[in-house]
């Protein structure tokens, strides 16, 4: 049976974790883990690929007599569980190869070895998790194994504050949950998921229970403005978690959003998608902002998941809004996107992340303003490295393109919604979209020419070697899954058709009969996208162009000092800097995004002071909505420390005044 | 028979873009010149170039890497394979099909984003500054191009080229939000063609220059490579207007030979008179100061932005 092979796998997670409790300090240790973690994560793989391939049309469904006890632990995997699973384990799969050569270089194996298959087992059981109490159990538990990746390096003070702000917004993001799950299941405490499925709600609830998921997944998974934990968390923990971190479990939090709003609360009301819709596209165009002036490539990439997250939330408020007028065609184009997004981005996000990590073995250095020239020593992981910019940056012919390409095919059905709030909406998002894609381009363009063109401008890039095999291959790999997905989608496209049957009622018509494997989401006069012709065009034209040059034109070579229009300056200082490439965007749309302020201090003539130029930028949500909040919790906290310095006899009488309000108001309660 | 006949159709498209770009490169130069009172290069100068480019040794700067001398091919490629894309003198290509306009236009984003990367390989102050302005251009200029298409799409209902002219050359009708698109698309067309009140494609030693600095370490075979892919990029985006917005004389799906040859004959009328007017344009305005850039692709992606809201508030706008 599907779920209880699941479950099995699982089990062996933890007990790879006891494992690594054990011997984490022996040699060799990390090898057995990780090793060992990459067999599990394709078990899991394996069952849950059958399960959404070829399954039975009834999900396989177990519970077992642990946790709440006149309910029990209700486990089912069902298409959408499938599906998820499918992007958790192949993310584990890749961090934990990747981790076989990269977990050489950790100083505290015993701080990562065994909190790192505990987290793997939390995400896993989140996905399978079908009643309120167990899905609660999972979360928290995936939210404190990974708080402890993030601490594992806690003597650096940086870490320790991600690691508070962390905690704080998970507690908070759990709590938005608890309400919601207290509000689904009402006062008779169904808990399980078939029988909030089967209930009928009041009026109000299901709006509310919506707005508390945007809280609870929301920030689990980055949504604006309950971001701000993300780029502080994600790059503090090491590389491999921190690509699981932002490839995988923001995921896991997305999959609680679809679970939740499109799965257990009936049909929708066409308002939902409003805030959906709006909370996304601020959260793409925010998230790539930050990216683009960022200057921790680690943080940066943290940043670019924040604005994958929008997109993915645009096709999901898309998706309800087509649901809730009766679009049933269009509102599967929309959710595949958003699911087809969620499979692209943990591939090369876990592919920067590795590459990051990749960097940061070889010099040390996070900030890219002393990296550069690293494609010299390093010309693989270059390559590999490029690979994911370009998929990340929605190019053809690699896979961030299809996803973008089938939410803007979404994006053009929208006229016909009825409502006017959605048509007004939409074409904003719209263009969102498309101003994130460009800056996400202009971020990556950035960030690759910055830390690996160019020439080294410290010492330690100038001293890298290229990174371990092993690393290699897992960035290989992913490579070549981003290739895979970009030229052949209709195959995955097809594979997650019982994934939107289900919550939709329909899906996209059958895209792998298609003349030449092309993608047609409606019909081919509309609008038809074939990425494997268009790979293959390239390579082709590109092949003629460099044959026929180089049989027709001159071969001669000569290598000679750089001409910059004669006037070349020896000291790298002289490049381009990360913070003078990015100049220009800020003083396009930091201005009004970040507050951002040039003034530039010039000395006059005959006076031999430098010239300054002075940036001051501001974190609007920070200073607006968490500085506030935290002053007034402190405030609170103050005044309320009274409390702790009180004799016996005020504390007695405290309790004795306590106890006659109580009952007093249960006197009066109607 | 037919089978061969529309394959030679689509490789006569791939030839003939070849081939014509740097005929209207060439034009738009002696047009200009003549504008200006002088005499002007030859027409076939930019061939001449190109072939002398391609005999001359490559100087490589010292630390160039691998991706500098293996992206010139791959910028021409994408180019490439974009301008063959949009219908020139026939509709309805056998591969016409396999990219839409959505497509076209990433993939000159691809081209774009190989580009602004080897401006920033050999690590010079002026790559940097070329790649770091092209970027802030493309980041306004790329949601413009798409908001215009949006327009466009909404009112063909297709975002297919040869379905969108087919549409034009049946249905079309003078429209606000196609007045609305056309306006933003010339300017997106100044902009990314590098052309005079953006950039200067004449100019050199100048810390105006945005193209130019990007590839100013590129000599010999690898600068033709470029040079071709700049010039293709001018006639993908001349014919582009052409097809959405001037698609008469554009032959049909599986169109007999003569219908092809006056596809042809309009088709290079089309250019012709498309490149006159924004060589016009750019000889009766100056130069813009770097920081304006931004508030006229702004302008553009407003106009495109209204046309799709128009659209969207009714279809019959």
């Amino acid at each position: 049976m599907a779920i209880a092979a699941v479950l099995w796998g699982v089990a062996a997670y933890f007990a790879l974790a006891v494992l690594a409790v054990a011997t984490s300090r022996a040699p060799g240790a990390s090898r057995l883990i990780y090793a060992g973690c990459i067999a599990v994560s394709l078990g899991i793989l394996g069952v849950a690929a059958g399960e959404l391939l070829g399954g039975p049309a009834v999900p396989s469904a177990i519970t077992l007599p642990v946790g709440l006890p006149w309910i029990g632990a209700h486990f089912r995997l069902d298409a959408l569980a499938a599906y998820f699973l499918i992007v958790v384990n192949l993310g584990a799969a890749g961090a934990s190869l990747y981790a076989l050569g990269y977990g050489q270089h950790e100083t505290a194996p015993e701080r990562v070895l065994p909190f790192y298959p505990a987290f793997l087992a939390g995400m896993n059981l989140v996905l399978v998790a079908a009643d309120a109490f167990s899905f609660l159990v999972a979360w928290e538990f995936m939210s404190l194994s990974s708080w402890a990746l993030v601490v594992s390096h806690h003597r650096e003070p940086e870490n320790t504050r991600a690691g508070t702000i962390y905690i704080l917004m998970a507690m908070f993001g759990t709590l938005a949950l608890l309400l919601a799950f207290g509000l689904l299941s009402g006062p008779t405490g169904a808990y399980a998921f078939d029988e909030i499925r089967g209930a009928r709600h009041a009026d109000w609830l299901p709006g509310l229970v919506l707005m508390l998921m945007l809280i609870g997944a929301g920030s689990k998974a980055g949504l604006a403005p309950l971001h701000v934990w993300l780029p502080l968390a994600h790059p503090a923990a090491p590389s491999h978690v921190s690509a699981l971190m932002s490839g995988v479990m923001t995921k896991v939090a997305i999959y609680g959003f679809i679970r939740i709003v499109f799965d257990l609360l009936g049909p929708p009301a066409w308002w939902w998608s409003i805030p959906v819709i709006g909370l996304g596209a601020a959260t793409a165009v925010l998230g790539v902002l930050y990216a683009t002036v960022e200057r921790d490539l680690k943080r940066l990439l943290a940043y670019s998941t924040v604005e994958n997250v929008g997109i993915i939330f645009v096709g999901l408020g898309l998706a309800l809004a087509f649901k809730a007028n009766g679009m049933a065609g269009a509102a599967a184009l929309a959710l595949t996107a958003a699911l087809l997004h969620v499979l692209n981005h943990s591939f090369f996000k876990s592919l920067l992340f590795f590459g990051s990590g990749a960097v940061l073995t070889a010099t040390g250095e996070r900030d890219i303003e002393r990296l550069g020239g690293l494609i010299h020593p390093m010309p693989q992981t270059a390559f590999l490295v490029l690979g994911g910019c370009l998929a990340i940056s929605a190019l053809p012919p690699l896979n961030g393109f299809v996803s973008e390409w089938l939410l803007f095919q979404a994006v053009l059905l929208s006229p016909n919604l009825p409502q006017w709030g959605l048509k007004l909406i939409v074409p904003a998002a719209g263009a969102m979209l498309a101003l994130g894609a460009a800056l996400s381009a202009a971020c990556f363009v950035r960030a690759f020419g910055i830390a690996f063109l160019g020439r080294p401008r410290s010492p330690q890039a100038a001293a890298a070697r290229e990174t371990d095999p092993v690393s290699r291959a897992a960035m290989g790999l992913l490579l070549a899954a981003c290739l895979a997905a970009g030229i052949l989608p209709g195959f995955i496209i097809d594979a997650m058709a019982p994934v939107v049957q289900a919550q939709i009622g329909a899906h996209m018509p059958e895209q792998s009969t298609n003349a030449w494997l092309s993608i047609v989401p409606i019909a081919e006069s509309r609008s038809s996208y074939n990425g494997l012709l268009v790979f293959l065009f390239i390579a082709l034209s590109a092949l003629v162009a460099a044959e026929a040059i180089h049989r027709l034109a001159s071969r001669a070579l000569r290598r000679a000092p750089a001409w910059d229009c004669g006037y070349p300056e020896p000291s790298p200082a002289a490049q381009y800097t990360a913070d003078s490439f990015s100049q220009p965007i800020r003083r396009v749309f930091g201005e009004f995004a970040f507050l951002a302020r040039e003034k530039v201090d010039m000395p006059p003539p005959g006076d031999a002071r430098p010239a300054r130029l002075h940036v001051s930028t501001h974190d609007l949500i920070w200073d607006g909505l968490y500085a506030p909040l935290a002053g007034a919790i402190q405030f609170a906290a103050n005044r309320l420390n009274v409390l702790q310095f009180m004799t016996i006899r005020q504390y007695l009488s405290l309790v004795f005044v306590a106890l006659v309000a109580l009952l007093f108001i249960i006197a009066i309660w109607p | 028979m037919a089978l061969i006949l529309d394959l030679a159709a689509q490789g006569a498209q791939m030839l003939l873009v070849l081939a014509l770009a740097p005929l209207l490169l060439g034009f738009t130069r002696k047009v200009k010149a003549r504008l200006l009172m002088r005499q002007g290069p030859p027409l076939l100068q930019p061939y001449r170039d190109l072939l002398r480019l391609t005999r001359k040794e490559v100087v490589l700067a010292d630390n160039a890497s691998w991706l500098f001398r293996a992206a010139p091919y791959m910028i021409f490629a994408a180019t490439w394979v974009a301008a063959a894309l949009v219908p020139s003198f026939a509709a309805g290509l056998t591969f016409s099909w396999a990219a839409d306009v959505i497509a076209i236009i990433a993939l000159l984003g691809s081209a774009r984003m190989f580009l602004a990367l080897v401006g920033m390989d050999v690590g010079t102050s002026f790559g940097g500054l070329g790649a770091s302005r092209e970027m802030m251009f493309a980041s306004l200029a790329e949601p413009a191009m798409m908001m215009i298409v949006f327009t466009v799409a909404l009112v063909a209902g297709s975002t297919q080229l040869s379905t969108i002219a087919e549409f034009m050359l049946t249905h079309g009708s003078l429209r606000v939000s196609l007045g609305l698109a056309l306006a933003g698309l010339i300017i997106v067309t100044l902009a990314e063609n590098s052309r005079i009140p953006v950039d200067n494609p004449a100019t050199h030693l100048e810390l105006t220059m945005v193209h130019e600095a990007m590839v100013l370490e590129y000599s010999g075979r690898h600068l033709a490579v470029i040079e071709m892919a700049a010039a293709l990029k001018l006639l993908l985006y001349l014919s582009l207007i052409a097809c959405i917005f001037l698609p008469w004389g554009i032959a049909a799906p599986g169109a007999s030979p003569a219908a092809y040859a006056a596809g042809l004959v309009a088709y290079l009328a089309k250019l012709t008179a498309g490149a006159f007017l924004m060589v016009l344009f750019e000889t009766s305005i100056a130069k813009m100061r770097i920081f304006r850039v931004p508030e006229f692709l702004g302008a553009a992606l407003m106009l495109g932005l209204l046309g799709t809201l128009l659209l969207f508030v009714s279809r019959s706008f």
